[in-house]
């Protein structure tokens, strides 16, 4: 049914923390270990290991340089300080890289369900974990077209619509120890940027993280209402930057020096 | 979005048949159409062969064809299900109005049951191809799709391939007639329509551009990745070397870049050659069907570059991801 439900019991997802995922891709592997690989036996990609793979994976990993704004407008004047800046010095303080997993968000308003012809797309009224009934689907694509975070990728090997789900075959698998069931990129994740819980409850340890850290979610103008969050990074530290500039921009001062160097500086400079 | 021959095909087709169907719709209902099996019979048969190839065509695009029969289930959330619905819905007014066709008499008027099941395949026919459109146009990922020009420009295209086509198979029934409306093949009602059909997609086509072009932007890269508060961002590098699905399926490029040259054959090939070839008929009777000929590959070649840069020049926001700013 593509209809959606109205409330979900709980909003099981993700919270994706900027500022510690260093980009290794580790969940993105362990997702497709876990989803396609089996028990490490072969990808079933197109070309999976010659030149030009293709294949589905739910999870992708971007990476995004920030530029921070140039001079602010209050360092514009005829200042000493303001002198200091415009000789080049501190044009613009230093790009910042963001590491960027992108996975399905599982919106509590997904289009993705509500255009599937035929009832494979589905939002779980109990979890509110976004599925594709593989057995149902026809590969008509259309839902994937709907889907503003390029969350769904279709197969070509197995003609129909794949995307994330949320391990749902792990987080409810009563044969794993408690502290397993959990989604395989959140297990993979090495400096811990990913956790897993229900973000409609405002006491859950994620909801808290949210809370605490400010955590956005992604194009909130499109209406989607995703439900994962993402914690943005903390602010840098400036330090090694000032050394960086120091070092590719040191200038010398002839007075400065001392008579003996003074005279070998000006014997070299010839 | 790259442009799929399968679905280009299928709303170019499937838009010609019910375009066609509906217009044999409009005249019975009216009581204006010809009265022979053979003025019915050839339209109902045309439009149901174009519509269903077309339905046909848009099977080639699923990865599962076997299963399409799923599609009808999903009618009340999704537009693509109500396309399939009403698309075959369609079929029974129109068969009814064939077999009414052969039954009746020449001499006697439409019977009700006729005009009511013509206006019916109007309606249904109306229907299929604003379901097409709304497939498209309900995406709001895709700028250019989600906006109120799509579904009239759909409506009009289809009004006006559909007249060509029945054009060319009125001028070849009426080869040898000596009416002189009769010789160019359509009666005034239908020319007018036909004429006044392409000039109205002109118009539309052509403010459909002009917010194509100057539309702002849904979203930018820092909403996307809520990293804009930061500074200005821009990918650096990206997920995987390799394209993937969502590059192939949603990163078409070479269509913008050529887009005012295909923008002016669509509306040259598709619109104006059939104009004049309608106006050169009027004046030369004798020609009517190799006018008509000339006005239906015109007119399908030009609507097809029409629906090939529809779907080529629409940029979809994912790519906000893959190293667009704004989209």
């Amino acid at each position: 049914m593509t209809l959606l439900p109205t409330t979900t019991t709980k909003k099981l997802g993700l919270v994706i923390d900027l500022d510690t995922c260093v980009g290794c891709h580790a969940c993105a592997v362990a997702c497709k270990e876990w989803n396609e690989g089996g028990q490490f036996g072969p990808l079933p990609d197109e070309d999976a290991y010659g030149a030009e793979p293709l294949g589905v994976w739910f999870n992708r990993i971007h990476s995004f340089e920030v530029q921070p704004p140039g001079v602010p407008a209050d360092s514009r004047g005829n200042g000493p300080l303001q002198q200091l800046l415009k000789t080049g010095f501190a044009e613009q303080a230093p790009a910042m890289t963001v590491h960027f997993p992108r996975s399905c968000l599982h919106c509590e308003k997904p289009d993705c369900v509500t255009v599937c012809p035929t009832g494979a797309s589905y939002k779980r009224a109990e979890d509110g974990i976004v599925l594709v009934d593989e057995d149902k689907c026809i590969g008509c694509k259309l839902c994937s077209w709907a889907c503003p975070y390029g969350a769904r990728e279709y197969s070509e090997q197995r003609g129909v619509m794949q995307k994330c789900t949320l391990c749902v075959d792990r987080i409810y698998n009563e044969s794993f120890a408690e502290s397993d069931r959990q989604p395989a990129c959140v297990m993979a994740c090495p400096t811990r940027a990913r956790h897993f819980g229900d973000l409609g409850d405002a006491d859950s340890a994620v909801s808290r993280l949210v809370a605490e850290r400010e955590g956005y979610a992604l194009m909130p103008e499109l209406g989607y209402a995703p439900v994962n969050r993402y914690l943005p990074p903390r602010p840098r530290r400036n330090g090694c930057g000032e050394t960086a500039r120091a070092n590719s921009e040191e200038s010398l001062d002839p007075a400065q020096l001392p008579p003996l160097l003074r005279w070998m500086d000006k014997l070299l400079s010839r | 979005m790259h442009p799929a021959l399968s679905v280009i095909f299928f709303t170019t087709l499937s838009g010609a048949g019910y375009g066609l169907l509906a217009l044999l719709g409009a005249g019975i209902a009216l009581g204006w159409w010809p009265k022979t099996f053979a003025s019915v019979a050839a339209p109902a048969l045309l439009g149901m062969s174009l519509a269903g190839i077309g339905l046909l065509a848009s099977m080639a695009h699923l990865g599962q064809p076997r299963r399409a029969w799923r599609a009808f289930s999903q009618w009340r959330s999704s537009w693509l299900s109500r396309e399939g619905v009403c698309a075959v819905l369609s079929y029974l007014p129109a068969l009814t109005v064939l077999y009414c066709s052969w039954r009746l008499d020449p001499k006697d008027d439409w019977p009700l049951a006729a005009r009511i099941a013509a206006a019916l395949l109007l309606l249904a026919a109306i229907a299929t191809v604003y379901c097409t459109a709304r497939i498209y146009s309900s995406l709001r990922t895709i700028p250019a799709w989600n906006n109120a020009w799509v579904a009239p420009v759909y409506l009009v295209l289809a009004g006006f391939s559909g007249g060509l086509w029945l054009w060319l198979l009125a001028s070849w029934q009426h080869r040898h007639d000596a009416l002189y409306w009769n010789l160019i093949g359509l009666p005034p009602w239908l020319l007018m329509g036909v004429v006044l059909s392409a000039m109205l997609a002109a118009a539309l086509k052509l403010m459909y551009w002009r917010r194509l072009d100057q539309a702002a932007p849904l979203a930018t890269s820092a909403s996307a990745t809520g990293l804009g508060r930061f500074g200005s961002v821009s990918s650096f590098e990206k997920p995987h070397t390799e394209q993937n699905y969502i590059n192939r399926e949603m990163g078409f490029v070479v269509a913008r870049k050529h887009a005012q040259k295909l923008r002016a054959v669509a509306m040259l090939a598709g619109l104006a050659l059939p104009l004049a070839a309608i106006g050169a008929s009027v004046l030369w009777t004798g020609l009517s069907l190799t006018f008509a000929l000339l006005a239906l590959l015109g007119g399908s070649a030009g609507i097809f570059v029409e629906r090939w840069l529809f779907f080529a020049e629409a940029r979809h926001v994912v790519n906000l991801y893959y190293g667009s700013t704004q989209v």
